[in-house]
């Protein structure tokens, strides 16, 4: 799958097989095939063996808490450090603003003041360097707590006390695209009224507010109807943020002679669709970098048995 | 999963009659319709999805578009629709004032969520920090000391001459960097001001529960306190006059009645910034003196 194909999958197309498959592929899956004992066996080691490990998930929510800590602790104490919300802030006196509500300002108010274009540019370069979508599951609060509500619905589920609905992927670009007519034509920072990170962010820095009941009214939907529905289907920070990702080199890296193609990669993923790669018989190479609507979440890494999800920073790995 | 999803409907069809479960080992075509009608449900669960959200969205102009409350905005503050359309919703506005004049508003008040307002009453800007410190934090230029030709101005809010603090007034350059009002004072309710009736005033003036504060230049120039803390005894009450932060904003006028005693009445003068500390401090309830939300001066 070429990177042009994978932001396809990213705005909503589904996952293609490849037409092309180099050779050493071929070989990895017969290889795989001729040895069937073996690899079941190698299969049933690498599971006995298996560290299981939330390495990442800690790290990640370690990052996530501190981040907003921050926001919080330097209005509370004064410290100054990070001040402002997620939408837009100063850290250590340097502007930094959120990419889709910079967007929504610009398009609705059609006019960009200097310190405006400065936080917009820092933080587009910080973001495509750090992966984009990292900043969804290492930043945005609502990730954190869609996440842990997100334990409750697969609870639920395997109780057959609810199930998943799923959407259309492509009713995300509809709404980043919708948003951002609004924001122009109106004159309204439209989405931002409805935005749980931002609506978040303001309540753990500023105090709870009436807003703080959408969020949950989101957080039921998704328990009880559709998994991760905001993040999956709706949410325009995460396409946007996905845009800047598709040039970052932080990513994940799959590695097919390691796989077992068992799955459980897919079934922890926020958007299984860019691990559509790891189903027998998708992969084009032996090595396929994972697409930009990833989040950089390393779940897949955790609960990976063998060690065939890595993250990677292309060409770093080369270097050293 | 989408894969997954569907074909577990197609075995629930399936299960439901044998025949279908014979045709459906045998041939793609059976099991066509069921992942024709399960993706057909999908994309109605969608497009009803997309309305509904944008339907939510929409309904924050109701509050923007309807007679909602008017609020008085921070010191520099573009024109209404500017204002929301530019304000990121940051909140570094609030973080910087030192008085916590600054509060943003909820998502009762629809597109204008996140925002900033002042609620004089509760909390005045009394230019404690100088040099309009929430401009200055501002990324988006939502506020600003000028105003940029792209964007509308009212008549009547730039003043004729640059505001002095009387915090100020002995440094080399007394004038507030900002030219321009955010409102303007105006006698209510004359009946009820304590001057007209020739009343003094002494104590608290909001009580002893009021959490306001002010800067009293004497006391520190540099840490405003609790009005609650710095009571007050005065034969004529004059507290309007006394505790506006701008010079020559406001004055006492006084005059003669017909039986020769003396009348007065606080004057709200054309240099008035309708920053609002003359509603905060008046004594009486609701305050006789309030500032009315972006309206010219008028003599």
């Amino acid at each position: 799958m070429s990177q042009l194909e994978r932001i396809k999958v990213m705005f909503g197309a589904a996952p293609q097989k490849p037409r092309i498959v180099k050779p050493e592929v071929k070989q990895v899956h017969s290889l795989k095939r001729m040895t069937k004992a073996d690899f079941e066996a190698l299969k049933q080691h690498a599971h006995d063996h298996q560290l299981v490990t939330h390495k990442w998930r800690n790290r990640r929510w370690a990052v996530l808490i501190l981040a907003n800590l921050l926001f919080t602790l330097s209005f509370w104490l004064d410290i100054q450090m990070l001040e402002g919300a997620l939408t837009a802030s100063r850290f250590v006196g340097f502007h930094l603003i959120d990419l889709n509500s910079a967007l929504q300002v610009m398009l609705a108010h059609k006019h960009i003041i200097v310190n405006l274009f400065i936080g917009t540019a820092t933080v587009f370069v910080l973001w495509a360097v750090l992966g984009g979508r990292s900043f969804c599951s290492w930043v945005c609060p609502y990730h954190l707590l869609a996440e842990w509500f997100e334990w409750l619905h697969l609870k639920l589920v395997s109780k057959k006390l609810v199930s998943d609905h799923e959407f259309h992927r492509g009713t995300r670009t509809v709404f980043w695209i919708v948003f951002a007519l609004l924001a122009a034509l109106s004159g309204y920072t439209v989405f931002e009224t409805i935005s749980p990170t931002g609506i978040l962010s303001r309540a753990l820095i500023y105090g709870p507010s009436l807003a703080l009941g959408w969020v949950l009214l989101l957080l039921v939907f998704e328990v009880v109807y559709s998994r991760r529905a905001w993040c999956r289907y709706v949410c325009p920070i995460g396409l946007t943020y996905g845009m800047v990702g598709a040039i970052s080199p932080v990513r994940v890296k799959y590695q097919l002679d390691k796989c077992f193609h068992e799955g459980d990669c897919r079934r922890v993923c926020l958007v299984p669709h860019v691990l559509d790669v790891v189903i027998k018989g998708r992969a084009a190479d032996l090595s396929t970098p994972i697409g930009p609507d990833c989040t950089r979440c390393g779940l897949c890494v955790d609960v990976c048995p063998s060690g065939a999800l890595v993250f990677e920073v292309k060409g770093l790995s080369k270097l050293l | 999963m989408n894969d997954q999803n569907t074909e577990e409907q197609a075995a629930d069809a399936a299960r439901v009659s044998p025949a279908a479960a014979v045709q459906g080992a045998v041939s793609k075509r059976a099991r066509a319709p069921v992942r024709q009608q399960a993706n057909r449900r999908k994309f109605i669960r969608s497009t009803v999805m997309i309305g509904g959200v944008l339907g939510l969205a929409m309904l924050g102009y109701i509050p923007v578009a309807s007679a909602r409350k008017s609020r008085l905005r921070p010191p520099g503050a573009l024109e209404e629709s500017d204002f929301l359309s530019s304000c990121i919703k940051c909140g570094q506005c609030v973080q910087v004032c030192p008085v916590a004049a600054i509060k943003l508003d909820d998502i009762d008040q629809g597109f204008g969520i996140g925002v900033p307002y002042i609620d004089a009453r509760q909390q005045a800007c009394d230019f404690s920090c100088d040099a309009v410190q929430c401009i200055l934090a501002c990324p988006t230029g939502s506020l600003t000391y000028r105003k940029p030709a792209a964007v509308e101005t009212r008549p009547g809010m730039l003043l004729a001459q640059p505001p002095v603090l009387k915090a100020k007034e002995n440094d080399p350059e007394p004038t507030l960097n900002l030219k321009e009002r955010i409102g303007v004072a105006r006698l209510a309710r004359p009946e009820a001001c304590l001057a007209v009736q020739g009343k003094g005033f002494s104590g608290q003036a909001r009580g002893a529960d009021f959490r306001g504060r002010l800067r009293y230049v004497a006391v520190d120039r540099w840490k405003p306190v609790r009005v609650r803390e710095h009571p007050y005894q005065r034969d004529l009450c004059d507290l309007c006059v006394t505790e506006c932060p701008i010079k020559e904003a406001i004055r006492m006028d006084e005059s003669q009645a017909a039986d020769g005693s003396k009348r007065y009445r606080p004057q709200v003068l054309e240099q008035c910034v309708g920053c609002g500390v003359c509603e905060m401090i008046c004594p009486v309830a609701p305050a006789a003196i309030v500032v009315d939300h972006r309206e010219p001066w008028r003599a």
